[in-house]
């Protein structure tokens, strides 16, 4: 499995860069993740919804789709697509050290 | 109470009324008279079926003994267990099964109903779309069409797929086919989410020269420039969108404290169906929030399962009924041929023969499957809404038939602890 070395601790991702084990996570890795994935400086907003992502994996087991999160959060989709540009869902969850929102079938 | 009068609803009052006793009074309540068979609608734009032909009255396939009440809901009061109906109406319940599906919310979409209006954009997700579609089709000698899913969860999630096969078959049999733009434009990274079934599915796009554009979630459907807009800036144009709207629970959800989630479908135990705000609900089909497919395939496996859980919870006994997430789909390819897709919770959808060794072929397009596609019309009447097991079709995925490719090769979340060894060695 791949290693990263986020915060000068190693951790294990899969090949899309998701965090295997996210106990493994700590917010000091979040700002390098962040940067690695496009996003060079992780401001206030982007850390309500880091944190958020981070709740409700913790609450629900899987973090919620792009459309849940913003009601849920109360920022818009576009706002979020701002903060989140290649995609809000999938790269806070990357960020937040969380599995990639479970794909519905 | 049952909350509900489509497929989830009809088929497990149906059941339940046979298995509790006579005195134990069930009523099914719902907002229309009309059941519609939904998996019709799929045919409606392609002129091969009317949609008076769809309908039927909902109180007619209820079963003697089971109460009808036609109203819309307001809200439900979970502590108080009363259900509060629009027409003024509040019924209380020991039990209250949440059947009343997904609803379909195309004003979350910026443009759409003014593209909707104007004709430039359909659904044949109700009736009144497909009907438009099938207008707009017979009208349509050249051009773009973009067959669009804007978000996930949506119903019957191959419906998008089978549409761009028979507007390909369509064309062709119009003879125009080679001034048609097919494009398939879907949030997802593929054109279904587990592999194998991606791998067929987008083989056969490829060969019908269908195009597919992935993760694109759309942000907005401009009908003046004719391009649909994604969140991130992408756009594909059309000349004709064929849309599958934004899709949300009921709105009496949002109104009903603590039963749903934010997008007003119900949290239940994947398992034994039962919501998680409250023990004395339960929730069947699309309503719920499992991570099944909303088809009608779930409704009636989960329907056998419900069943003995109510009976369970009645008799204040364990639930012991534990649903796997089976589901079953015919994927109509167009020119008379289909493929079937059976999988649940644990197990992709591979090839190999359904419901044993001896079967319909799984993944495959075949003539069979689309014999079988039209038979079940007459096996939903008849055998799923009445409650009826379908002979040889069990509840439980079978395995016998299957031909399970190793994980490593078969699903994206699998296949990476495989190359990650090979990256440590």
């Amino acid at each position: 499995m791949p290693v990263k070395t986020y915060a000068g601790t190693e951790v294990t991702v899969n090949d899309e860069g998701f965090f295997t084990d996210p106990q493994q996570w700590r917010e000091d890795m979040a700002p390098q993740i962040a940067a690695d994935s496009g996003i060079p400086v992780l401001a206030e907003p982007h850390w309500q919804v880091v944190k958020f992502m981070r709740h409700e994996y913790e609450e629900k087991g899987t973090g919620p789709s792009v459309r849940a999160l913003s009601k849920t959060s109360g920022v818009s989709i576009k706002e979020l697509y701002e903060l989140f540009p290649k995609g809000p869902a999938k790269l806070a969850a990357k960020i937040a050290g969380i599995p990639k929102p479970r794909g519905c079938i | 109470m049952v909350l509900g009068g489509g497929t989830g609803g009809t088929l497990l009052a149906n059941r339940l009324r046979r298995q509790v006793a006579d005195d134990d009074l069930i009523t099914v309540v719902d907002r229309d008279g009309q059941h519609v068979y939904q998996p019709g609608l799929l045919f409606v734009p392609f002129g091969r079926v009317r949609t008076d032909r769809l309908t039927r009255p909902r109180v007619r396939q209820l079963n003697g003994g089971i109460g009808y009440h036609q109203s819309a809901a307001s809200h439900v009061d979970i502590d108080a267990r009363r259900v509060h109906l629009e027409d003024g109406t509040v019924l209380s319940y020991d039990v209250l099964v949440i059947a009343s599906g997904a609803a379909l919310l195309p004003e979350e979409t910026d443009g759409l109903a003014d593209a909707t209006e104007r004709g430039r954009a359909s659904t044949f997700y109700d009736r009144n779309g497909a009907v438009a579609l099938r207008d707009a089709l017979a009208r349509f000698d050249g051009g773009r069409i973009a067959v669009n899913i804007i978000d996930m969860p949506i119903k019957c999630p191959v419906a998008p797929i089978e549409f761009s096969f028979l507007a390909d078959a369509y064309f062709r049999e119009r003879g125009i086919r080679d001034r048609v733009e097919l494009t398939l434009v879907t949030p997802l990274d593929g054109a279904f989410t587990k592999a194998v079934c991606n791998r067929e599915l987008s083989g056969m796009l490829t060969e019908k020269g269908i195009d597919v554009v992935t993760e694109f979630n759309t942000g907005e459907v401009d009908p003046d420039g004719g391009r649909l807009i994604s969140f991130d800036g992408r756009e594909v144009g059309f000349d004709l969108a064929v849309t599958v709207p934004v899709h949300g629970g009921q709105a009496y959800v949002g109104r009903s404290a603590g039963l749903g989630d934010a997008l007003g479908f119900i949290p239940v135990d994947e398992h034994t169906l039962q919501a998680k705000a409250s023990p004395n609900i339960f929730v069947i089909g699309d309503a719920a929030d499992v991570r099944a497919s909303k088809a009608g395939s779930v409704a009636h496996f989960e329907g056998g399962i419900l069943t003995r859980n109510i009976v369970s919870f009645l008799h204040g006994e364990p639930l012991g009924a534990r649903f796997d997430g089976h589901t079953n789909c015919f994927i109509e390819s167009g020119s008379g041929k289909a493929l079937l897709i059976d999988f649940n919770y644990d197990t992709e959808p591979v090839t190999g023969r359904f419901p044993g060794r001896i079967g319909l072929p799984l993944l495959r397009e075949s003539r069979l499957n689309h014999l079988g596609k039209l038979a079940f019309e007459w096996l939903y009447w008849h055998m799923l809404l009445p409650g009826h097991d379908v002979p040889g079709i069990g509840t439980d995925m079978p395995l016998a038939g299957k031909r399970l490719e190793a994980p490593a090769a078969g699903s994206h979340t699998a296949a990476s602890p495989a190359s990650g060894t090979r990256e440590r060695a």
